[in-house]
């Protein structure tokens, strides 16, 4: 059963690397999800060439919905050269030689992790997450046949109680990213470890938002201008995390920031997570507090020294 | 840098090329060849074909001289070199009655037909370092007293005692039925047993090893015995459509272990032994046996047992037991975390400052209170 010739002429993939039948079964998986927004819709994942856990469900979904004339977008953590996202396109490169690009505005397929780009997505976008854990109840039931039960009798009593138990233990909700949300007033759903910050930008999102869980098995989706309400108390709010101050390289207040240790004396900057976001601000003559620092033009790093594109 | 903010591409590029500095060595040492590994190493080649759920021995040991020996690596590049392959259908069962035997030991039985036939063992050796193989010219080849696989009916110990009727018969299969794959539709619970155990041929060999020992160590005794384990070669056939007959693709090296275990019977069903099934690619019979038991141990609800133990928990052992799934899932905690971390960073140091305040509130009212009290 041996075909040594085999290995060595491995050098041809399909177009963004699933066979066409994955693929329709991906997408049909996808309608799926779309028909009953915020339902776990489970898929025969497959195995791709990187780890479970580190991106197969949001890559099996952008490959499945990939055509040549697609532009895309890859971040992780908002920024689009972090190790794992530099990975992920140069693999979409590779398969499908598609174009990519760094600008929110001109992508027309967003794959991200952990974040939502602080511009404003279009209809004719498509904003594609990679989900470690899909189940939103997990952590209180962790059994499968158990929680499908949930889902299926709208039963989400549990998740109120540890909501409840969280701010009577803690006076506040001590949910950070993962923030739990109602889709269309149904299904209770796990908008991945994002953080809560990026919750509002999920309702009413003109952009169709499809969710990939590799390892788990699952996709689910929200299709555009849908209701997305973060679950919440009448007397306890739903609330965003606020920074104090804006982001020390392009002075953006209300987006989301990263905090950059500069050295062991508690130097701190904070600069913008979504990096495409603070260096369109710079460039368009915006600048922080810590712009002129020598310590933050470090971290800005000028023009891209590998620009992907 | 980690995460630099910029040239994450070529950090990543330099990483990779220092990855296949070190896999090679030291270049003056003579690279592994693939006849080296596959013939030298074929416990490790056996174990990754069966974890990667790929029979290929040049492959698996391709694979295994990439990751540099780490066999769960080499196990996910054989699954996702196979993901890729076209699939033209499933095989005939296997018939291992039929099995060309190099190794055959029954537990049960001291003597039976066909016989004990002991073959390649680690089994009543002496586990003493042998620094004659420390030497650079092993190639002597030993000389070893034996006979040729026998071409003797062997048939296996659990028909044997089917004929009496002291065993549970194998579940009547119906061939027209579609098999159950987990790797074409996501596993769903409950589960069926072709799904079970699909999923532990599958299955990590440690994790499998620790649950069947901790049902010799009381939760969820099944009380085991080695009814038979035997490897050797078994044809692969294919019921061609177009030709209206079965073709034999190739032969496919197997160990089988079938365990007998205890069963009480009820007012419906006599008395009988069951059984627990193992079947894994290559010579890996530590797997093959914690297979069969853990199989065992998971048939609790048809059997009428009570569920105690975590090795009869369908859910937990089979989502679980696939270590590229966990190894991946464990080893992405090393993937940047850093939205998150700052999330819960604003909230600690909220909920930190909180509790300051409050404490100085109350030492500032404990003051009043003492001064009021003096
Ligand atoms: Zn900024």
């Amino acid at each position: 059963m041996n075909d040594t010739a085999q290995i060595f002429d491995q050098g041809e993939y399909n177009f963004a690397y699933l066979d066409e039948q994955t693929k329709r079964m991906i997408r049909r998986a996808i309608l799926k999800g779309i028909a009953i927004p915020g339902y776990q819709v489970p898929f025969a994942s497959r195995e791709m060439p990187m780890p479970y856990g580190w991106g197969t469900g949001g890559v099996q979904v952008t490959a499945s919905i990939l055509g040549k004339d697609d532009c895309l977008k890859m971040i992780d953590q908002g920024s689009d050269d972090t190790t794992n996202a530099v990975s992920i396109r140069g693999f979409f490169e590779k398969t499908a030689g598609v174009r990519t690009t760094y600008e929110t505005s001109e992508a027309t397929v967003i794959q991200t992790r952990h974040r939502i780009p602080e511009k404003g997505l279009r209809e004719d976008q498509v904003l594609v997450f990679q989900v470690p854990i899909p189940e939103p109840l997990r952590f209180l039931e962790p059994r499968e046949t158990e929680t499908r039960k949930m889902h299926a009798l709208e039963d989400y009593g549990l998740m109120h109680v540890k909501l409840y138990e969280d701010i009577a233990k803690n006076g506040h909700i001590a949910t950070t990213y993962a923030y739990p949300v109602k889709v269309n007033d149904r299904y209770v759903m796990d908008p991945s470890p994002t953080p809560k910050f990026d919750n509002p930008k999920i309702d009413q999102m003109p952009a169709l938002q499809l969710y990939g869980a590799g390892r788990e098995k699952r996709i689910y989706a929200i299709p555009p201008y849908t209701k997305v309400k973060s679950l919440d108390f009448d007397d306890y709010p739903f609330e965003v995390q606020k920074f104090d101050k804006p982001c020390g390289l392009c002075g953006a207040e209300n987006v989301y920031l990263d905090e950059v240790i500069l050295d062991d004396q508690g130097g701190r900057m904070y600069v913008c997570s979504d990096s495409d976001h603070c260096e369109e601000r710079r460039a368009n003559g915006h600048l922080g507090p810590m712009a002129a620092d020598p310590a933050a033009t470090h971290f800005a790093g000028g023009a891209s020294e590998e620009t992907v594109q | 840098m980690y995460v630099a903010v910029k040239g994450g591409e070529k950090a990543i590029r330099n990483a990779h090329k220092l990855t296949a500095k070190r896999r090679r060595g030291d270049t003056s040492v003579p690279s592994l060849t693939l006849e080296q590994i596959a013939q030298q190493l074929s416990h490790a080649v056996a174990r990754v074909m069966g974890e990667g759920s790929l029979y290929d021995e040049t492959l698996a040991a391709l694979a295994i001289k990439q990751a540099r020996g780490d066999l769960i690596e080499a196990a996910f590049l054989m699954r996702a070199y196979r993901t890729t392959l076209p699939r033209f259908g499933y095989s005939k069962p296997v018939d291992t009655a039929e099995m060309l035997v190099e190794r055959r030991i029954s537990a049960t039985y001291k003597d039976l037909p066909g016989g004990q036939v002991l073959g390649p063992t680690f089994d009543y050796s002496h586990r003493l370092l042998d620094f004659a193989l420390a030497a650079e010219d092993d190639s002597a080849e030993p000389a070893v007293e034996t006979s040729p696989p026998e071409d003797v009916a062997m048939p296996r110990v659990t028909d044997l005692l089917g004929d009496e009727g002291l065993m549970e018969p194998d579940p009547v299969s119906d061939e027209t039925a579609p098999v159950g794959d987990l790797t074409r539709e996501p596993l769903s619970f409950p589960a069926d047993r072709d799904l079970r155990l699909q999923n532990l041929a599958r299955g990590d060999e440690g994790f499998l090893l620790a649950l069947a020992y901790s049902t010799q160590r009381g939760y969820g005794r099944t009380h085991p015995f080695a009814g038979e384990i035997r490897y050797g070669e078994v044809e692969v056939e294919f019921f061609a459509e177009e030709l209206g007959f079965a073709v034999t693709l190739g032969t496919i090296k197997v160990t089988e272990c079938q365990m007998i275990n205890q069963f009480k019977g009820s007012a419906k069903t006599a008395p009988t032994f069951t059984r627990g099934y193992g079947l894994v690619f290559g010579q890996v019979e530590r797997k093959a046996m914690s297979m069969a038991m853990v199989d065992r141990s998971m048939r609790f609800e048809e059997l009428g047992e009570e569920q105690v133990a975590p090795a009869q928990d369908v859910e937990f052992v089979l989502s679980h037991s696939d270590n590229i799934q966990a190894t991946g899932f464990v080893e992405h905690l090393k993937l940047p975390h850093y939205v998150d971390f700052q999330a819960e960073l604003v909230l600690v140091r909220q909920m930190r400052a909180e509790w300051f305040e409050k404490r100085r509130q109350e030492e500032d009212s404990g003051d009043a209170a003492q001064e009021a009290a003096e």
